[in-house]
């Protein structure tokens, strides 16, 4: 309740900042006295919240340990809540923009939310540090304003495959992804580097996002060496439910994305997902001071073990302070403040070293994760880095951006 | 019942006329001054996104209210409508004749939601009219060629017409208040004209009607029609104010959110979808900025008004307002008497 | 070839699941004529005390009966507050039972979290039988039974006790049951709590397949929905019989035409409603 308090404070504080910084003279004056505002567009409520939530608890951890203030200013953090449906991601967006003038916007979760305010956060140049998967924000419909220092959809894909073929010698698989487009690019991903290194996929299931029973296409899986998953949401949970209930658990390893073995989700797991193998670009298990603090710090908070929602967005809020410090706390230019965003470059951070390419998104880490009961917990362990892993993974950018966005009908069979 | 008489009890009526036109010059002041009034360009928009949903209410009332067919399948109507004005100005087809062919493809569509709907009343209306628009939400996701799937379509121009750019949030609003108001005054008119009025009939006597000579099937259909041409104006201004479109806008969400509109304010009458709308906006996009639990409070409200006014906002407000008034003992209050359907 | 044995079984199993959730929704809207919109809320609802019987070590079974009886509770009050007044407003009862799904929703997100929580099926059910080389969970053989047990319970009551007799007059016409001295209210009322007893027994029923998660009310009104529709409204054979047939279109359909899997409901209950606006079983309003 401290934050609806603190709203209604910051309002009045933005009536009178709105009217000053509309003179000539308002903005620069007030650049160093007034708190810098960070926008978090979330989901709070509806079938999306899971996610959502945990993307509030690691922005507010984040703050909250800074006391509110980055590189010398006061931060007022302003908390939208999209609905998790693209008309309230684009309402929420306006507000944070167009009344209380956030100079930075944290967020979405969802995909397609970010592509509903995509070109309208453009235009208003507000520098936008995402966490939804989107490969073209990235790639062949660039957002100049725009920064993910999580992953495009496909990136984690890559290393996995190349895991997955070279060291767990699978060699034929099965994929099975929900039928929308961060489902496809997903798959895309992983189903490019296993081909391109001689591995062939012989089924790939699509299914509807709300499917109560996946029977009908559990029941198709078979003759094969895995299968890769790429499930998102609560979705993970009750598809390694029902696949560990057929016996297929058994008969055939699983392998998927980082949303489909997500830290946060392990406590609901139970035994039906040991021995999953995930890539990530993130792990609770990853050993640096950063992240050893960040997870102490998320367990205190919220009693929860953090997941890749509040990591991605805990390292959004490390983007905006390192870049504050860069600007020293002026964001009066959005070019200034997006160009100092994308010239980051950590040492160090929850998910290791990491820095950006031309189109803002990261080059970093991507673990190779196993499930794993540990002590009687449930943990994704490390089996494997790999470093400054970018979204074009080892192919030539131009080669890349040549060839048409991953989609159910068209995954190229090498690049 | 006109809403003339429901507005008004008889001995009060000659007092009152120039004290509902005083009512409304203010009101269509306030409506026309708000970009001036209204401090920020955030609250103009969310005015232009009520006045969109008013509209699109507007024209879930002429089927729920006047003809008494609840449907679920209104947001097809409307989606329809965004699509194909999303879809052909993508593809580089101008403005105008982009936006008569959505609102062309919501009439058509209408008229095939009709023809297999109004086989039926009641229960079986709304799950056939819900099936359809579940339908139409799954060609949406799935034919991705044209409709970009979940991912959608995107377009970033707005309309100029009489070359009047529509970019900024004022104009945008000054083009749907416009609307708006035609829309308002085309359903006054419709709603005492005799068509309105054979409407509704066929919703309280429809075996009367037929035994009339009336074909009750074909002002239903011509109703469905007319429902449909708004829900396409409706849909292509909010495309037109997203600049986006996406399988949302097919969701039975949508076509829930309209119907509580209309059920909240009041079905049947004119003023009832639009305080709905305006309700149900303020709700989900101003309280949520103060109130996590909006939905909470949303859902509270709408069962509140079942409570203290179950025949909706506008009416219920009517009636509390008379029946004070009637303690005060200035007027004996003229009671109206919902009529059951008959079937 | 053992595809379509599993998908045979599984329409079985899945048809048991659909009529625990859909039986109480057929029966309120049968002889109440009351859309209940918040069925869905129910399952969910049931869910999840089962979720927190569970975690105070109750028995499973148990846990689903004591479930049940705290949403029949809920369904009594919400019967007692709202819908009681609000006889043959059909769009009013629209709005209170949307209103009241809506405060749900969020109410579960405060108390239970937006994470999803699995239920644990009982131990002795948790494995899979095994026939050559078909694999079957055995919990879901389970609700088969289940089903069957409550299904046979419910017809007994309806069919062959007075009560059943009243209820049966209730659905046929009120007006003139009232005049021979039924007392429709109080039948009301018990249906009513009959009813969402039901989803939430069977909530806690489908838990271990489906877990309690935000949106678990939103995925299964709609099921609800096309089965008793399909079915036919008010008739529990109906609802019987749709719920497999809607097993049946799910499982096959899914399986054999992955490109209509969006529609694959909604489409055959088109037709059905095309050809019969009453559902399979449902008869003509009179």
């Amino acid at each position: 309740m401290a934050r609806a308090i603190n709203r209604r404070t910051i309002l009045k504080g933005t009536a009178a900042g709105a009217a000053l910084a509309s003179l000539p003279w308002g903005r620069a004056a007030l650049a160093e006295s007034k708190p810098v505002k960070v926008g978090l567009l979330t989901v709070l409520t509806g079938p999306l919240a899971q996610g959502g939530i945990q993307m509030k608890e690691g922005v507010v951890a984040f703050m909250k340990d800074k006391n509110y203030t980055l590189a010398g200013r006061k931060v007022d953090l302003i908390i939208g809540d999209t609905g998790g449906n693209p008309a309230g991601a684009k309402a929420k967006t306006q507000e944070l923009v167009e009344r209380d003038h956030v100079d930075f916007i944290i967020g979405p979760l969802a995909a397609f939310e970010m592509i509903a305010i995509s070109d309208y956060v453009a235009r208003h140049k507000v520098p936008l540090l995402c966490l939804a998967g989107a490969d073209n924000m990235t790639q062949r419909t660039p957002n100049p304003y725009f920064i993910r220092a999580s992953a495009t959809a496909s990136q984690c894909g890559f290393p996995l495959a190349d895991y997955v073929r070279k060291e767990m010698k699978l060699s034929r698989m099965d994929t099975i992804v929900e039928d929308f487009a961060f489902g496809y690019e997903q798959e895309g991903g992983f189903q490019l580097v296993f081909t391109a290194e001689g591995g062939t996929i012989a089924k790939r299931l699509w299914t509807p996002i709300q499917t109560p029973d996946y029977t009908p296409y559990l029941a198709q899986i078979s003759d094969v060496d895995g299968v890769w998953q790429g499930f998102a949401g609560s979705n993970p949970i009750n598809f390694m439910k029902q696949y560990a209930a057929f016996g297929l658990k058994k008969k055939y390893p699983v392998v998927g994305g980082w949303t489909a073995f997500d830290d946060a989700l392990l406590p609901s797991f139970g035994n039906d997902a040991v021995g999953a193998v995930s890539g990530a670009f993130y792990s609770v298990s990853y050993d640096s001071p950063s992240n050893n603090h960040f997870v102490e710090l998320l367990l205190r908070e919220t009693h929860k073990t953090p997941g890749g929602y509040a990591a991605g967005c805990y390292i959004n809020g490390m983007c905006v302070e390192a870049a504050l410090e860069k600007l020293d706390g002026n964001t009066s230019s959005p070019e200034k403040t997006i160009a100092a965003l994308r010239s980051l470059s950590f040492k160090d951070s929850p998910r290791g070293p990491f820095h950006f390419d031309h189109f803002g998104n990261v080059v970093g880490n991507v673990f190779i994760r196993r499930l794993e009961r540990k002590n009687g917990k449930l943990v994704n362990t490390i089996v494997k880095t790999y470093p400054n892993v970018s979204q074009f993974w080892t192919y030539n950018e131009k080669a890349y951006l040549a060839t048409p966005l991953f989609s159910r009908n068209k995954v190229p069979a090498k690049i | 019942m006109s809403l003339r008489h429901a507005l008004s009890t008889p001995d009060a009526e000659k007092a009152s006329l120039s004290t509902r036109l005083l009512a409304l010059g203010i009101v269509l002041a306030l409506l026309v001054t708000v970009p001036i009034w209204v401090p920020n360009s955030y609250y103009v928009n969310i005015c232009s996104q009520i006045l969109i949903w008013a509209v699109f209410a507007l024209g879930l009332n002429i089927l729920v209210g006047y003809a008494g067919l609840v449907s679920l399948g209104q947001s097809g109507l409307f989606g329809i409508a965004c699509y194909t004005a999303a879809y052909l100005v993508s593809i580089g087809t101008p403005h105008f004749e982009a936006g008569l062919a959505a609102i062309g493809l919501a009439i058509v569509t209408s008229a095939v939601f009709a023809v297999l709907s109004l086989r039926t009343t009641g229960i079986s209306f709304l799950m056939i009219t819900l099936a359809l628009g579940e339908i139409l939400w799954g060609i949406a996701y799935r034919w991705v060629s044209v409709t970009g799937g979940d991912n959608g379509i995107s377009v970033n121009t707005r309309p100029t017409p009489f070359g009047i750019s529509l970019a900024s949030p004022s104009a945008f609003y000054y083009s749907t208040l416009i609307i708006f108001l035609v829309v308002v005054a085309a359903m006054y008119v419709f709603v005492e004209s005799p068509f309105g009025i054979s409407l509704r009939g066929t919703r309280d006597q429809a075996r009367r009607m037929t035994t009339l000579g009336y074909n009750v099937w074909l002002i239903r259909f011509l109703a469905f029609m007319f429902s449909g041409l708004i829900a396409g104006v409706a849909g292509l201004q909010f495309f037109y104010y997203e600049k986006f479109v996406s399988p949302y806008v097919l969701s039975l969400s949508t076509s829930a959110t309209v119907l509580l509109m209309v059920i909240s304010g009041g079905v049947a009458t004119l003023l009832g979808p639009i305080v709905g709308a305006a309700l149900v906006i303020v709700m989900q996009y101003v309280v949520s900025a103060y109130i996590q639990q909006w939905n909470l409070v949303l859902g509270a409200i709408f069962v509140a008004i079942i409570l203290f006014m179950p025949e909706g906002l506008v009416p219920g407000s009517l009636r509390l307002w008379r029946a004070l008034r009637r303690r005060r003992g200035s007027a004996p209050a003229v009671v109206t008497v919902p009529v059951e359907p008959e079937s | 070839m053992n595809l379509w044995v599993i998908l045979a079984i599984n329409s079985v199993a899945l048809g048991g699941l659909l009529f625990l959730l859909s039986a109480g929704f057929s029966l309120i809207f049968g002889l109440m004529r009351i859309p209940n919109l918040a069925h869905g809320s129910f399952f969910m609802l049931g869910a999840y005390l089962g979720v927190t019987f569970l975690r105070i070590g109750t028995n499973f079974w148990l846990a689903a009966i004591l479930s049940g009886l705290g949403i029949a509770l809920l369904g009594g009050i919400i019967e007692r507050l709202f819908l009681r007044r609000l006889q043959g407003q059909e769009l009013a009862q629209v709005l209170v039972t949307l209103g009241l799904s809506f405060m749900f929703a969020d109410i579960s997100l405060m108390i239970w979290g937006g994470d999803p929580i699995p239920l644990s099926a009982p131990s002795a059910l948790q494995g899979a039988m095994q026939v050559g080389s078909i694999v079957f969970p055995s919990y879901r053989l389970a609700i088969v039974l289940v089903a069957a047990v409550i299904a046979a319970v419910l017809w007994i009551m309806i069919d062959r006790t007075r009560l059943g007799a009243m209820i049966r007059a209730g659905v046929d016409d009120a007006q003139m049951a009232r005049v021979v001295g039924i007392r429709v209210s109080r039948l009301s009322s018990l249906i009513f709590c009959l009813g969402a007893g039901l989803a939430g027994f069977g909530g806690v029923m489908g838990g271990p397949i489906f877990s309690a998660y935000p949106g678990l009310d939103g995925d299964m009104l709609p099921l609800a929905l096309i089965v008793v529709i399909l079915g036919g409204t008010g008739s529990l054979v109906g609802t019987l019989v749709g719920s497999f047939v809607v097993a049946f279109l799910y499982n096959y359909g899914q399986a054999l035409f992955p490109e209509l899997a969006y529609v694959i409901l909604f489409l055959p209950m088109l037709v059905v409603l095309l050809i019969r606006p009453q559902g399979l079983f449902g008869r003509l309003p009179t």
